[in-house]
């Protein structure tokens, strides 16, 4: 009986992501912001140049990721399709997700009629299918990397302010919210300082969710011709201009196909390590 | 006697960051057929882990790493899991703290009730159902031989509860395991469940296992105690000698803080003409639409009168549902009054949040029960503390910071826990920062919703006393809202006592004790168990009473609250004609028709019951 009494630590019986692998997220989300910025530089070979009479060709020294359907060298339309879909997806996405969370704090804050108001304009918004949105919108004003970011934020943001605001409206009838409302604070920090804090994880987690779906709503654009404009292209359009060479299982095609995963997965790996390191582990 | 039960150095592991930590170390206990075993700690110290042990059963994450376990000559442990199925629910049955979340919703209660038995075998179904009945008349169960055609909705929390002793007395088992089965009742009921679970328990020489945290309670079921502290046992003797003359010093603490806290303290009384700091005249106040007269659709308060003076403490008693927490939230500005005035230092507080001063604000402070839900878990100790202090008074950087260093040591708590969350905090400490977040606005008022009755009794008791520090040291008035009585006799100068609403007595909190009384508050005295054997014997018609007959009557919500519980209603009046308040000679004011010698305490009317024909109080006007 003379054992020391050691603490029952709070830490989950779950055993933790060695340490390597927990900064793999940052490090791929950073190769492909750094791509995003340099990539066009680096290209060997203008983005819309036909180099060789190899269609789907393989991977050689010459071509490093080989050539695409039209003997394009893959290589190069990568760096410039990462610059959109880094640039366009991540920026539509993280701006969806903000633009959500904001409204839904803004909604739950606010007087009763007001909320009523913007649930159910939100509610309308949800319901017009965002391809079809999109379509229309860019149909009527042209194309262009703001409108598509625009496009992307008008579909998915109301998605966002869902999640956000059942998060929200549940954390107004807290305890410690009311505390801070019987100390006379202001909507603005009681939505900014008591609450957000305590909905940043699962809204992080939606994020992630969203980059994909944006990544698909854009490469579907292109895919009609009505997203990035070729001879540029987005990697979601890459793969799909590709996918002929899907039977011969062309570098043409697993190349996008590979750098769309390792981004998606990267971000969201980012996103658990910095949930995790907001819950103190 | 036989020994039934031989528990010899068992231990129990839990799975933790680094290996596995001891939850239980070492534990051995016996205990003889027919007698009552009691498990008496603070949470964290084992006793229901012990107690689920004997079913050979661990929590997810933890398990049993080694001892024996002898229930009549068989070693639990070494059984495998069919023999194991089998002892469960037959052999050894278990009734769990909350009845409601073991009943399943949609099936009848006479069904969940014989269905284990069913399953191992005990009997056939007629059989099962006749002797189901049989034990709702034990249990002192309304209508026995239709109450099991219920649902679980159907009937109330003590009910429920008896059910579930039904379920695990059916098969009669070799051994009956109680896990805090009254701990979540509300006091009056609670006397009645724990009157019939030890004539139950008495009648069939049941062999029990009584796991609880409150010594009281225990006092009036147990033979034997075993005191834990950490997984460890500190104590293990006979009641009256665990009672009397307890050897451990830890055992000795818990007999302390479990003590009613002296007497009523004589706080130094301010003049009667000093103004008021809170009054509240005719408040009425509830939830739901408004109607036609602007009164809620379910009104939660009725006709309140309050005043509190600066430095004055007034205790807020009553069962849950009976409005307690209405009133705060009414007082902090949460919920606007539908009719009424509530004053503060003299001047008309309003009612919604957005219309009152930052200066009221900062004066009437409200601390929740709950410190795990009141303070935000993102924060640290140190912004939690420092944003009122910059809210009110501007203080930031080093002053705040100074000021926060101060504020802990107010509530007794180390410096080092500044830049802690309250995830990292203990239970008490936790409720120690929420008390100092109040102190940070220096109020005049502190609104104390609850804030002992999730805590240990120890750590209870140890906040108690800093409450009537701070008291003294800074002159605070509080609104005390507790379900105990003691605490609320150790803290407050005058007392409220609450039924559905209704504020069916006022006045000092020694007046308001002793008779004569309220019936309700009179039985709401009675049922708090006391520190000694034999309590619940003496006081065994607490739970039987009888209730002089009614005429069939018309409810137009004006008649009194406690009519279909009161023991000393008077048919014609009580049933035809709304209460009046009336001051009695101990300077009381109750809402009630009897008049003060037919007020006087519940029990020796019972007893002769033809003593005195109640007289009637004449009604005003």
């Amino acid at each position: 009986m003379s054992t020391s009494v050691s603490n029952p630590s709070r830490t989950s019986a779950l055993p933790r992501i060695t340490s390597p692998w927990r900064s793999v997220g940052a490090v791929v989300c950073l190769f492909w912001l750094v791509m995003a910025v340099i990539g066009p530089w680096l290209a060997p070979h203008d983005v819309g140049q036909v180099v060789s009479d190899d269609i789907f060709g393989p991977l050689s020294a010459q071509y490093p990721l080989g050539t695409d359907y039209m003997g394009r060298d893959m290589l190069s339309r990568m760096l410039v399709a990462a610059r959109y879909t880094v640039g366009l997806a991540l920026v539509a996405a993280l701006l969806s997700s903000m633009i959500g969370t904001f409204i839904a704090l803004a909604a739950a804050v606010s007087p009763r009629w007001l909320e009523d108001g913007i649930c159910r304009l939100m509610d309308a918004l949800i319901a017009i299918p965002s391809k079809m949105l999109a379509l229309v919108i860019v149909a009527g004003f042209g194309s262009s990397v703001p409108l598509l970011i625009i496009t992307a934020i008008i579909g998915y943001a109301p998605g966002a302010f869902r999640i956000a605001y059942s998060l929200a409206a549940s954390l107004y009838t807290m305890e410690y919210v009311q505390v801070a409302q019987t100390r006379g604070e202001s909507r603005l920090y009681i939505a900014l300082r008591e609450m957000l804090p305590n909905m940043l994880n699962p809204v992080l987690a939606d994020l992630g969710l969203r980059f994909v779906f944006i990544v698909l709503l854009l490469s579907g654009l292109s895919f009609l011709g009505l997203g990035v404009q070729p001879p540029d292209a987005d990697l979601g359009s890459l793969v799909r201009e590709n996918i002929g060479g899907l039977s011969q299982g062309a570098a043409a095609l697993i190349a996008p196909a590979l750098a769309i995963g390792t981004l998606t997965v990267g971000v969201n790996l980012l996103i658990d390590r910095i949930s995790s390191h907001r819950n103190g582990r | 006697m036989t020994e039934l039960l031989h528990v010899k150095n068992l231990r129990v592991n839990a799975r933790g960051g680094a290996g596995e930590i001891e939850i239980v170390r070492n534990v051995s206990f016996s205990l003889g057929k027919g007698e009552v075993l009691a498990l008496i700690g603070e949470s964290g110290s084992g006793k229901t882990t012990i107690a689920l042990s004997l079913l050979g059963y661990a929590r997810h994450g933890c398990r049993i790493a080694g001892g024996e376990i002898w229930v009549d000559g068989t070693d639990v442990l070494s059984l495998d899991d069919k023999t194991l199925q089998q002892w469960r629910g037959h052999r050894i049955a278990y009734i769990a703290q909350s009845a409601a979340a073991a009943f399943n919703p949609s099936k009848r209660l006479l069904d969940q009730v014989i269905e284990s038995a069913l399953l191992h075998g005990v009997g056939s179904r007629a059989e099962l159902e006749r002797k189901a009945v049989e034990l709702f008349r034990d249990l002192a169960l309304p209508n026995p031989e239709t109450i099991g055609q219920r649902y679980p909705h159907q009937v109330s929390g003590g009910q429920l509860q008896r059910l579930m002793a039904a379920m695990a007395l059916i098969a009669d088992p070799l051994l009956v395991i109680l896990d805090e089965p009254t701990t979540a009742l509300d006091v009056t009921t609670q006397v009645e469940v724990l009157q019939t679970f030890r004539d139950a328990v008495k009648r069939r020489n049941a062999t029990a296992v009584y796991v609880s945290h409150d010594l009281a309670v225990v006092a009036q079921m147990a033979d034997h105690i075993v005191v834990l502290n950490g997984g460890e046992i500190r104590e293990h003797n006979r009641t009256e000698r665990i009672l009397h003359h307890a050897d451990d010093a830890y055992t000795r603490s818990l007999l302390g803080a479990a003590r009613p806290h002296g007497k009523p303290k004589a706080v130094t009384r301010l003049p009667a003409e000093a103004e008021p700091l809170l009054s509240i005249k005719g408040l009425i106040a509830g939830y739901g639409k408004p109607d036609s007269l602007g009164l809620p659709a379910s009104r939660i308060l009725e006709d309140i009168e309050l005043e509190l003076r600066p430095g004055q403490a007034i205790g807020i008693i009553g069962e849950s549902g009976s409005g307690k927490s209405t009133l705060a939230r009414v007082v902090a500005g949460l919920l606007p009054a539908a009719r009424g005035k509530v004053r503060f230092r003299g001047e008309e507080l309003p009612g919604q949040l957005s219309q009152r001063s930052a200066e009221q604000f900062r004066r009437i402070q409200l601390v929740f029960q709950n410190a795990d839900t009141a303070l935000n878990p993102m924060h640290t100790v140190g912004t939690l503390l420092g944003r009122p202090l910059k809210a009110y008074f501007g203080l930031t950087g080093k002053a705040q910071r100074q000021r926060v260093l101060e504020l802990l040591d107010q509530v007794r708590l180390p410096h080092t826990l500044i830049d802690r969350k309250p995830g990292a905090l203990s239970g008490g400490q936790k409720q120690r920062v929420n008390l100092a977040r109040a102190l940070a606005a220096k109020p005049d008022l502190i609104l104390c919703d609850e804030v002992t009755s999730a805590l240990d009794t120890v750590v209870g008791a140890a906040i108690l006393d800093l409450l009537a520090e701070l008291r003294r040291e800074l002159g605070l008035a509080y609104l005390f809202i507790s379900h105990d009585i003691s605490s609320v006799r150790a803290l407050c100068d005058d007392v409220v006592v609450m039924y559905q609403g209704h504020q069916v007595q006022t006045g000092s909190t020694s007046a308001l004790l002793e008779p004569p009384a309220h019936p309700y508050t009179d039985l709401l005295v009675r049922s708090v168990p006391e520190l000694r054997q034999g309590w619940l014997e003496e006081n065994r018609d607490l739970a039987r009473l009888e209730l002089p007959a009614l005429d069939d009557y018309q409810d137009n919500g004006e008649l009194c609250t406690f009519l279909d519980r009161c023991p000393k209603r008077i048919n014609g009046l009580c049933n035809s004609t709304a209460p009046g308040r009336k001051t009695l000679s101990s300077g009381s004011v109750t809402l009630c028709h009897l008049d003060e010698e037919a007020m006087l305490p519940l029990l020796p009317v019972l007893a002769q019951p033809s003593a005195q024909e109640p007289r009637l109080y004449k009604v005003n006007g």
